[in-house]
Formats: structure tokens, C-alpha cells, sequence
């Protein structure tokens, strides 16, 4: 099916709000203008931050078929940018600006084998996947990674719907994800697809490029928030516009840059298109590279950055063991 | 049946087109290792085949800037070049390679499209991936059957595919368009039947002792030499929806029981239709005439092949004129005759189609 990203907005109406697992939340939504969601799309959504508005995409859980309700399943992460705090409040009969589905994640049919892969809230982007390929009667394994059960969204209802098919990985009961051993079950005709966690997925990618396994078989959607390492507090320098900004935890760089003035180019505001690099001219600390656009290569270097989701972070839990040892990270930077 | 209600769209002059629904996008010749663009209902789709023979069908648009990747080259197994910034899709239309940096973005891949090909035809579905099944491709098995034999073309035809559709189900326009070859005016005097069920209409016509038409004449005189004398005709004309119009059509020697079964004294054809809509106001019209008798003539292939070119080249004409007249009197509506009860079942039966996808624009 085609794919498209034309935004079209729209207002959502709640219907129903419910908690699903610890911090959790399931919202229920009346789009104004229905629209049927093929599995792997999602929605942006306007979130009010401290009286700012901001955008955030949320993974289409569940759909009635002519679209008319949508389903969002969010964490209420507590170093999030505080897009999931606004969902988590939310109550029936609010209504927030939505777009109709839009789609980067499209599953093909017709791929000889599947292994679907999700790691924690990563499970709301794969259930509708799941879903076609259950009723396709396609071969194919789920697997569900997560730290303990009562953190884990849909898994019961997963485990009835998917049977055998379903394979459950529980840090807390001793059955962690060996991505290793994962991969080593893929052939060259498997299509993978994968949402979850950075570290998650960049196990994966390696294991995959390892093997010398299909690149275009290898299937993920980030929407570029999360890390290697807790985002902190961090100052950015610009002297060729004489500028210094505190980028603080719930704040992206490139936001941290656009309020201080600055004239930034950017598109997918999401870690894939490298748009909004920036040249790293000098750096006290280590980057958190949190992009799908550079190469390890190119990570490891320290040269650029993607500012949009990219940040700096200190030696405590940066790479660099030679990093400042206090304080916030700081780095000095050109921009196009 | 389900019910039956009449819907005020029933005579649209531009009718939609379904996309849950396999649709001849080429002859199975005309795809090959240079890809070649071609619009299917709507949609420019870039065709060409993988190293191992497979058709593949791609939007033709680079996910970049959207530059027509027919234009440019295949390479590898089964991937294909964008002619612009060299960006690589793979037959799966997942980019495999960005020649200006190092990683892949992985949001960039273009639609690719379910392809079956079957009995000589590419075919390819727009709509629902989940529902292309194969066995869905309407049957057009005299193609590519040992049991027959014959040829044929395709016709850029500038007018709705609907037009098409109806030229097909009501044959009585022979007598006036066709009267060099195939018309006569038995078949306007003749009674005809209409049955259908949820996915067929078909409007059987038979003509007894009659003089047969020149083209007629000709082919009783290939199986029969020197045949003179008074024919049976037959005209049993099969619609599979969507888009598919096969004409079982054939003469026999008068009164030696064609209409009982026994066609041993005469020829038979079959016109295979397949009418691809492009946009609302033109279509790929695919056709084939395939015959049971001397099988193993070349010549007689060419002959009925080009002489069908020639009655086929007189519809188009009229289709063209048609469409121009209908676009150049908006402000004027359809009729209907009892003669296009099988076309008003075809409209039917599409527009039940375009309502399960949900989308059917009443009144359009």
C-alpha cells in the first residue's frame, strides 16, 4: 500500500483513558476525520509542555477497521521531554490536535518468515503488525523483551492471541533477550522488524550486519528518544553567533538552539535524515549519539552530530573516560 | 444474491475504478530487465524484472525527490537505480544503498506491489496487500492453453474504462460499426440473455441460420475449404469482475447443434478482454483473439490478429468520440436501452466492489 506522510490535522476527541501496566496509559481517540491505519503507522500529536506546543508521534496500537477510533498506548517516562506527562493526563471528552495515520514503518506482505521484535513500551508499534500477520497465517515469531511482567503492556492478551508464536524474554525472572541468538534464527529471506530501546536495537543491527544478513530485511522505527545514557543538563556554545544556551534534560538541543535565536536547519527532527548537523568544533564530555543517520564510524569520530536528538553528557555515563569529571558537558559547536 | 437496491450512481459517465482488485498492468514480453513506466488506476508504477525472471512493480517515484525510477537502470538480483542521485531500491522498493553517506535512512523505501503473472499477463494490485491472493486473477486460461492459439494487442485507449466495459457487454454495435467484417444486422433482430452472479454477468446470443460475415466466411473456409451455406452464431459474452470481458464467439455449419453442444462442425474464439483503467479518462484495453482449430498456423494467427486490429481499431475510434462528446456536454445525462442490461450488471457489480472498499461516492 502506499505509503504517505502527508500531515493532514485533525482533532481527537478521548473516549476512554485507562492504566495498563505500571505507567502506562491507554487513550482511546475519536479522530475527526477517520482514517483507516495500516499496521506501522502512527499518529503526531500536538502535547502542551509548560504552556509550549510541541509535537510527538505515538505508535497506532489498535484501529477499528474503518478508522474511526485509534489507539495510543504511552509510558509516562520521568526524564521524558514531558510529551508523555500530557497524554498520561488526559481525560474523556478532551480533545487534542492529531493527524491522520502516517506511515515510516510499512510491513510487507509476502516475506518468506517474520521476526517481530519489541522492547518495552516498543510493543505498541508491533501489535497491529502482529495482528495481520496472525491473520495472514504467515510464519512468524514475536518476541517481547521487557524488564519485569507488570511493565510489560498487552502481554496477556498477547499470549492468548499469539500462542506459540509469542516468545517472552523477563529481565527480573532470569530470561533476558540474547540478541545473538535471535539473529542467529534469522535466514536470508527473514524481514525483522524492531522497536524498542536504542541499546536494543543498535544489539541488533550489529548482530545483523555480523551475520551478513539482508540490511533492507532489518526494519525499525525509532522516533529518536531514547539513548544510551539518561539525558542530563548540558551547555552548547556557537561563537561564530556568539551564543551559550543550557540545554536542559526535557529539551532537545535544537530546541535548546531555536529558542536562543538562532536560524537552525532541520526536517525529520528524529535522528534519520541528518539535516540538522552540526560540526563539533570542541567538546568537554562524551556526545550521546541517539541517530540512525551516522556510522558507528562516524559516531566514534566526534566530528558531527545530529542535534535533534544527539546530546552531551559527562564522563560518569559518557564513553570518554577523559572527559571533565564535573559539571555540566560542554560542547562547542559550527552550525550550516 | 445479496439485496438489490438501484443506486442513483448506477449510469455515472466516469465510473471508479476498484483497487482491491488484480489489474493487467502489461504483456508478459513487454516487462524486462529495462524498467518501463506504466499508470495503473491512477498510479505510475515503474515495471521491470529481477535477474531471476520475477516482474516486480515499484511507484514510480523516488522516495527523495521523486524523480520516475523507470528512467533509470536495474542492477544486482533484483534492484533498481534512481536515475537521479543514484539512491537503490531492491524489488521489495526497501532503499539498499544512498551513494552520498554511509547509513541508510530507514523511513526510505517506495511502495512495491503485489505482481502475478499469469496467462501471458503481468498483473498487479493497488489496494490491500493483505487480500492479493492469487487465486483472485480472473481466469483467462485460453491464453496461454496448448488447446488454443492466437495473439493479440494493446489499445491506449482515451476514454473511462467503464466505456469499454460497455462496448463489450452489448454487441449489437457490430451491425453499425463493424459491418465490413463482423456486423450484420441478425444480431440486433436476435433475442439475448442476461444472468450474473456476485463476481460474473453474461449476455449469450445466438444467431440461427444466417449468412456468415466476411470474417466469419473466412475463418469456416480455414478449418472447412471452400465452405459455402447457412451458419449458426454464437456470441456468449463473460464479464469477471473487475475488468475482464471474455467473448466465447464461433459459427457452425446451420443446424448441425452448436446450441445443443456440438461445435465440431464450425470455429470457435475467444476474445480475452482485460481493460486496465489509467485514469478516469483512459485505459489500457489488452486484448487477444485465440481460436481451437489449426492450431499450428502462424499465419492465421497474424491474419485474425491483425484483422481484429482493424475491427478494434473502428471501437476505438468511436470510444474516443464518445468520451470527447461526453466531455464536451457535462451538462447531459445517460440513458439506458434493454440492450445494456449486461453492462448496467457490470456497473452494478463494480460499484458493490467500490462500496466494500469503501469507496463508492454516491452520485459521482
Amino acid at each position: 500500500m502506499a505509503a504517505t506522510n502527508i500531515e493532514v490535522w485533525q482533532l481527537g476527541t478521548v473516549v476512554e483513558v485507562r492504566n495498563i501496566a505500571a505507567n502506562v496509559q491507554r487513550v482511546v481517540l475519536e479522530p475527526s476525520r477517520p482514517k483507516t491505519a495500516e499496521p506501522g503507522s502512527h499518529i503526531d500529536v500536538m502535547v502542551s509542555i509548560d504552556g509550549h506546543q510541541d509535537k510527538r508521534s505515538y505508535s497506532i496500537v489498535e484501529s477499528a477497521e474503518d478508522g474511526t477510533q485509534l489507539v495510543i498506548s504511552v509510558l509516562k517516562a520521568p526524564l521524558s521531554r514531558g510529551g508523555s506527562l500530557f497524554i498520561h493526563a488526559l481525560q474523556p471528552g478532551d480533545q487534542l490536535e492529531i493527524t491522520q495515520p502516517l506511515q515510516n514503518f510499512p510491513l510487507r506482505v509476502g516475506a518468506q518468515r517474520y521476526i517481530l521484535l519489541a522492547g518495552g513500551i516498543g510493543i505498541t508499534a508491533m501489535i497491529n503488525m502482529a495482528q495481520v500477520l496472525r491473520n495472514l497465517k504467515a510464519d512468524y515469531t514475536f518476541v517481547y523483551a521487557g524488564r519485569n511482567r507488570a511493565a510489560m503492556a498487552y502481554l496477556e492478551e498477547l499470549q492468548d492471541l499469539h500462542g506459540e508464536n509469542l516468545v517472552v524474554h523477563i529481565d527480573d525472572e532470569g530470561t533476558s533477550l540474547d540478541v545473538d541468538a535471535l539473529v542467529a534464527g534469522a535466514t536470508e529471506d527473514t524481514e525483522l522488524y524492531m522497536c524498542g530501546p536504542i541499546r536494543l536495537m543498535d544489539a541488533v543491527r550489529r548482530s545483523w550486519t555480523e551475520r551478513g544478513l539482508s540490511y533492507p530485511n532489518l526494519r525499525f522505527e525509532t522516533f529518536g528518544n531514547s539513548g544510551w545514557y539518561d539525558p542530563e543538563e548540558f551547555v552548547v556554545k556557537v561563537p561564530s553567533l556568539g551564543l551559550q544556551v543550557l540545554v536542559g534534560p526535557g529539551r532537545s538541543m535544537l530546541e535548546a538552539l531555536e529558542d536562543a535565536g538562532a536560524d537552525m536547519m532541520f526536517d525529520c527532527r528524529k535522528g534519520e535524515c541528518g539535516l540538522c548537523e552540526v560540526r563539533i568544533l570542541q567538546l568537554e564530555g562524551a556526545i550521546d549519539h541517539r541517530d540512525v543517520f551516522y556510522s558507528s564510524r562516524q559516531k566514534n569520530a566526534t566530528e558531527k552530530m545530529a542535534c535533534c536528538v544527539s546530546r552531551a553528557v559527562t564522563s560518569k555515563t559518557g564513553l570518554t573516560a577523559e572527559a571533565s569529571p564535573s559539571g555540566p558537558a560542554i560542547v562547542t559547536i559550527e552550525v550550516s | 444474491m445479496t439485496e438489490v437496491r438501484t443506486q442513483s450512481s448506477t449510469t455515472n459517465k466516469v465510473l471508479g475504478y476498484p483497487l482491491d482488485v488484480w489489474y493487467v498492468a502489461a504483456w508478459d514480453k513487454e516487462v524486462t530487465r529495462k524498467p518501463m513506466s506504466r499508470k495503473v488506476a491512477g498510479r505510475p508504477l515503474a515495471l521491470y524484472r529481477t535477474e531471476g525472471g520475477k516482474a516486480v512493480a515499484l511507484a514510480d517515484a523516488c522516495w527523495h525527490r521523486l524523480a520516475p525510477l523507470s528512467l533509470g537502470k536495474t542492477l544486482g538480483k533484483d534492484q533498481i537505480q534512481c536515475p537521479y542521485h543514484g539512491i537503490v531500491y531492491n524489488s521489495a522498493g526497501r532503499c539498499v544503498s544512498m551513494p552520498a553517506q554511509e547509513t541508510i535512512n530507514p523511513s526510505a523505501t517506495v511502495p512495491s506491489f503485489p505482481v502475478v503473472e499469469r496467462h501471458r499477463y503481468v498483473w498487479v494490485w493497488l489496494g490491500d496487500p493483505t487480500k492479493a491472493d492469487p487465486e483472485l486473477v480472473p481466469d483467462m486460461h485460453q491464453l496461454d492453453s496448448p488447446e488454443w492459439a492466437g495473439d493479440g494487442e494493446t489499445i491506449h485507449a482515451p476514454c473511462n474504462f467503464q466505456l469499454v466495459l460497455d462496448n463489450l457487454m452489448d454487441l449489437t454495435h457490430e451491425e453499425f460499426i463493424h459491418s465490413s467484417s463482423i456486423g450484420q444486422e441478425e444480431l440486433s433482430e436476435s433475442d439475448f440473455v442476461v444472468t450474473h452472479d456476485d463476481g460474473t454477468v453474461t449476455v449469450s446470443r445466438w444467431m440461427f441460420n444466417i449468412d456468415a460475415p466476411p470474417f466469419w466466411l473466412k475463418n469456416m473456409r480455414d478449418k472447412f475449404p471452400g465452405f459455402e451455406g447457412k451458419v449458426d452464431r454464437w456470441q456468449i459474452i463473460t464479464f469477471r469482475s473487475p475488468s475482464v470481458i471474455n467473448i466465447d464467439v464461433g459459427v457452425t455449419k446451420a443446424g448441425t447443434g452448436a446450441y445443443e453442444g456440438d461445435r465440431s462442425q464450425g470455429v470457435n474464439g475467444f476474445v480475452m478482454n482485460a481493460i486496465t483503467p489509467e485514469s478516469d479518462k483512459s485505459c489500457h484495453y489488452f486484448w487477444a483473439f485465440m481460436r481451437n482449430y489449426r492450431l499450428d498456423s502462424q499465419l492465421i494467427t497474424t491474419q485474425l490478429r491483425d484483422g481484429v486490429h482493424g475491427v478494434f481499431g473502428e471501437d476505438e475510434a468511436m470510444l474516443a468520440a464518445q468520451q470527447a462528446a461526453i466531455d464536451a456536454n457535462p451538462d447531459y445525462e445517460f440513458y439506458n436501452l434493454n440492450i445494456d442490461a449486461g453492462g448496467m450488471w457490470v456497473r452494478r457489480l463494480i460499484e458493490r466492489q467500490l462500496e466494500s472498499e469503501g469507496r463508492l461516492v454516491p452520485g459521482a
